[in-house]
């Protein structure tokens, strides 16, 4: 391991990410879960993000927005009311003042769309060639929704399992604009914030757990709760919402949508009835899409896919993000 | 069209998926195409077969017939910007992967088409990795025609392009071999047409049928080899997409930019005529000459039996080094590296369904 | 070994055109499809047309396909 060095693949959010933060960070910080937030004092819940995306601007956002986005959802689906953000800058030598000025014209905006207040921050400027232009790390602190105690989210059989809207729309808005596929419409990012969204489904139905399905997307969430709660999830094929453009674009590429970036979905375990969730998030515009995709079974650690055939296929986590392939 | 969605009928999958275990006579079928391996372990086809039915997987991924003193040889070419398609970042070669190269600052780049390959090339010395089969090819040599017309000096191919025909000649010609039939690569055959398969039945005696890549046209290519017994023929069942004469427009671009030449097939060996090489014509956007560059046959990673695995003479899970030391994470051999290899396939869609440690005794 | 999808050709000039797959588009080299015609639907394969499909035939797999085992 000592002679190891780091690969893109360690950052991609599946297994080589997960053995890095155990067998690095882990086994030294001591960290009560491997998520990134954390309740501090009874009702407050803090987190941070680092955001390094490439191109940092892209259709549907750019790395400002995301930068609030992220944050803002995280703490959401910890079941907090985002307050406050702090956000440092880390900038290359060379950059344009105009792109600073509009990135940060973003971060405002997506920071009043989520009613969170910027607090504070800190501005690093590194030699040309170093930062790639522009990285932003945030965190964040928010308080927990009345009633939500995440100390008792037990899930189990039977639950269902719902997303807020259709899959893979930033991951293949990042890689068109990224790779110069040529694209037209530029497909859009979902980079949106959640918060009301997410309140609007917290005071509607039992909701047992929740996460923003970004890195590794779908399928890697659902398989961390698998093994986090010791349940399984059976799945079906014909209710993921995915956009035609986006499954075309996925299969142009020969990747899986279900493993596939969002910065605009949550993905929650609902208990008893969906119907009225359903109905009411339909009505908000983050939500129009929203779907019941399948349910909780107590096969520990496994996520099976019912496809539209009616086979029934595991769907395991994957080791490094998905490269476009032409086979 | 959402034809292919048709394609996908549950209930005529059921159909034919209970006339399939009709079938009481063993008979060994092989996908020779990786994106067939893909398909089968995506619709969880094999769960559908009875046991006389047996599917093994053969040579036809790209990458994981690629010899790797080939992904040396690219990593040696740090004077250059490489282009490759994602497939081949993770392929280990003596010095690991492309992916590696490109963290220890290799400008190594993925693309999606040779196209874009020629487009950096107009900024920088540019090598575009030239893998692929006879559907991945005409585009290659269009691109390199292109570079010559447009007199792009800085673009240069490093071939390793493969022709499925001679690989499946010299697999059948091999002595542990025993296929009763071919489910043939659809897009190759797109390409190619019936022709080149006759072969097949009239010097070996073994049918085989094109096919396409959605449930119902796998499962009813799986019962057209059963219906042909001791029959032998090339049917064509992919007539949506693959006329039985092929592409001559992509043919005649491949036989005026390449050539036929002897090509190592990673697992095989080298096999006769069974690979392409730049016409002479085309001998300046060659980057074998342009940088010096030999690819040898070199000895393979011990243990690891990928090459039985191509010849389907072994499943995946046979070989001792599967899932407890090669792994899609730290892929020990080509199978395993390519997420439509025999082995990645094997491991991601098969092995999970069962207790994956009972799986891992060889 | 070769992943391909279909696409449906809204432009053509000379060697390119533009294809929609599911309502996006994409330039896309129509040199191994000089027959194609505008609305075609072709295959497409690393940035090239490949083939050009047959609706006419699909139906015909199809209905073949139910003949033989829809009432099974």
């Amino acid at each position: 391991m000592l002679d190891e060095i780091i690969k893109l693949s360690h950052g991609s959010g599946g297994n080589m990410t997960r053995r890095l933060i155990r067998d690095v960070m882990n086994n030294r910080f001591q960290m009560p879960s491997m998520s990134d937030s954390a309740v501090i004092g009874g009702r407050m819940v803090s987190t941070i993000d680092a955001h390094v995306v490439k191109p940092i601007f892209f259709p549907g956002g750019d790395i400002g927005r995301l930068s609030v986005t992220g944050t803002v959802n995280d703490l959401a689906v910890a079941g907090a009311i985002p307050l406050s953000i702090f956000i440092a800058y880390i900038i290359e030598e060379g950059f344009p003042m105009r792109e600073l000025e509009r990135i940060t014209e973003s971060v405002h905006q997506a920071a009043q769309e989520a009613g969170v207040k910027i607090l504070g921050g800190d501005t690093k400027v590194v030699e040309h060639g170093k930062a790639d232009g522009l990285y932003l790390v945030t965190s964040g602190i928010g308080m927990l929704h009345d009633g939500y105690a995440p100390g008792d989210r037990s899930i189990s059989e039977g639950d269902s399992v719902i997303v807020s809207g259709n899959l893979g729309d930033h991951a293949i808005a990042v890689i068109n604009a990224r790779e110069n596929l040529g694209l037209q419409p530029a497909p859009e990012s979902d980079c949106a914030p959640l918060n009301h969204l997410i309140g609007i489904m917290l005071e509607t139905a039992d909701i047992r757990f929740m996460r923003d399905p970004t890195r590794g997307g779908l399928t890697t969430v659902l398989n961390e709760i698998a093994d986090e709660f010791q349940v399984g999830f059976h799945l079906f094929e014909r209710d993921i919402p995915i956009r035609d453009s986006v499954r075309s674009a996925s299969e142009l590429l020969g990747i899986d949508p279900l493993y596939l970036a969002n910065e605009g979905r949550v993905v929650a375990i609902v208990r008893g009835d969906t119907k009225t969730l359903i109905d009411r998030m339909r009505k908000h515009p983050l939500g129009t899409d929203a779907q019941v995709i399948g349910t909780v079974t107590n096969d520990a650690g496994r996520v099976y896919l019912e496809t539209a055939i009616g086979s029934v296929r595991q769907l395991p986590m994957l080791e490094s993000d998905p490269l476009p392939r032409i086979c | 069209m959402a034809i292919a969605d048709k394609f996908r009928d549950p209930i005529l999958v059921r159909a034919i998926a209970s006339k399939l275990h009709e079938n009481t006579r063993p008979i060994r079928i092989m996908e020779v195409c990786g994106t067939h391996t893909m398909s089968i372990g995506k619709w969880g086809l094999r769960k559908m077969l009875p046991k006389s039915i047996e599917l093994i997987s053969g040579p036809g991924c790209p990458v994981c017939v690629t010899p790797a003193g080939y992904i040396d040889a690219l990593m040696g070419l740090e004077s250059a910007t490489v282009c490759v398609f994602g497939d081949l970042m993770r392929v280990p070669g003596a010095n690991g992967t492309l992916e590696d190269a490109r963290s220890r600052g290799h400008d190594i780049r993925i693309v999606y088409s040779p196209m874009q390959a020629l487009e950096i090339a107009q900024e920088r010395e540019t090598v575009f990795a030239a893998i692929g089969f006879e559907t991945t090819i005409p585009g290659i040599a269009h691109t390199i025609k292109l570079a010559k017309t447009q007199g792009i000096g800085t673009f240069s191919v490093l071939a390793a392009l493969k022709a499925i025909p001679p690989a499946l000649d010299a697999l059948l010609s091999s002595e542990n071999i025993q296929v009763d039939g071919f489910i043939l690569p659809g897009h190759v055959c797109a390409v190619l047409g019936m022709e080149p398969f006759r072969f097949l039945p009239e010097k070996y005696n073994v049918g085989g049928v094109i096919t396409g890549f959605e449930p119902l046209e796998i499962l009813s290519a799986i019962q057209q080899l059963i219906d042909m017994n001791d029959h032998p023929a090339i049917h064509n069942q992919y007539a949506r997409v693959v006329s039985d004469r092929g592409n001559p427009h992509a043919r005649r671009m491949i036989d005026a930019v390449l050539q036929p030449n002897d090509a190592i097939w990673r697992g095989l060996g080298t096999i006769p005529g069974s690979g392409y090489t730049l016409r002479d014509d085309y001998a300046s956007f060659d980057a074998s000459a342009k940088f010096g560059i030999t690819i040898t046959d070199e000895a393979e990673n011990r243990g690891c039996r990928c090459g039985d695995v191509l010849k389907g003479v072994i499943k995946p899970d046979q070989c001792e080094l599967f899932g407890a030391v090669c792994t899609p994470a730290s892929p020990i051999g080509p199978c395993m590296v390519s997420s439509e290899g025999s082995c990645a396939a094997y491991y991601r869609y098969e092995l999970p369904q069962t207790s994956t440690k009972d799986q891992r005794q060889c | 070994m070769c992943l391909a999808i279909p696409g449906k050709i809204l432009q053509r000039r000379e060697d390119m055109g533009i294809v929609d797959f599911g309502g996006m588009q994409k330039e896309i080299s129509l040199v191994f499809v000089p027959e194609a015609q505008l609305s075609d639907w072709v295959l497409v394969h690393t940035g090239y047309a490949m083939s050009i499909l047959s609706e006419d035939e699909a139906h015909e797999t199809l209905s073949l396909l139910r003949e033989r085992y829809g009432d099974c």
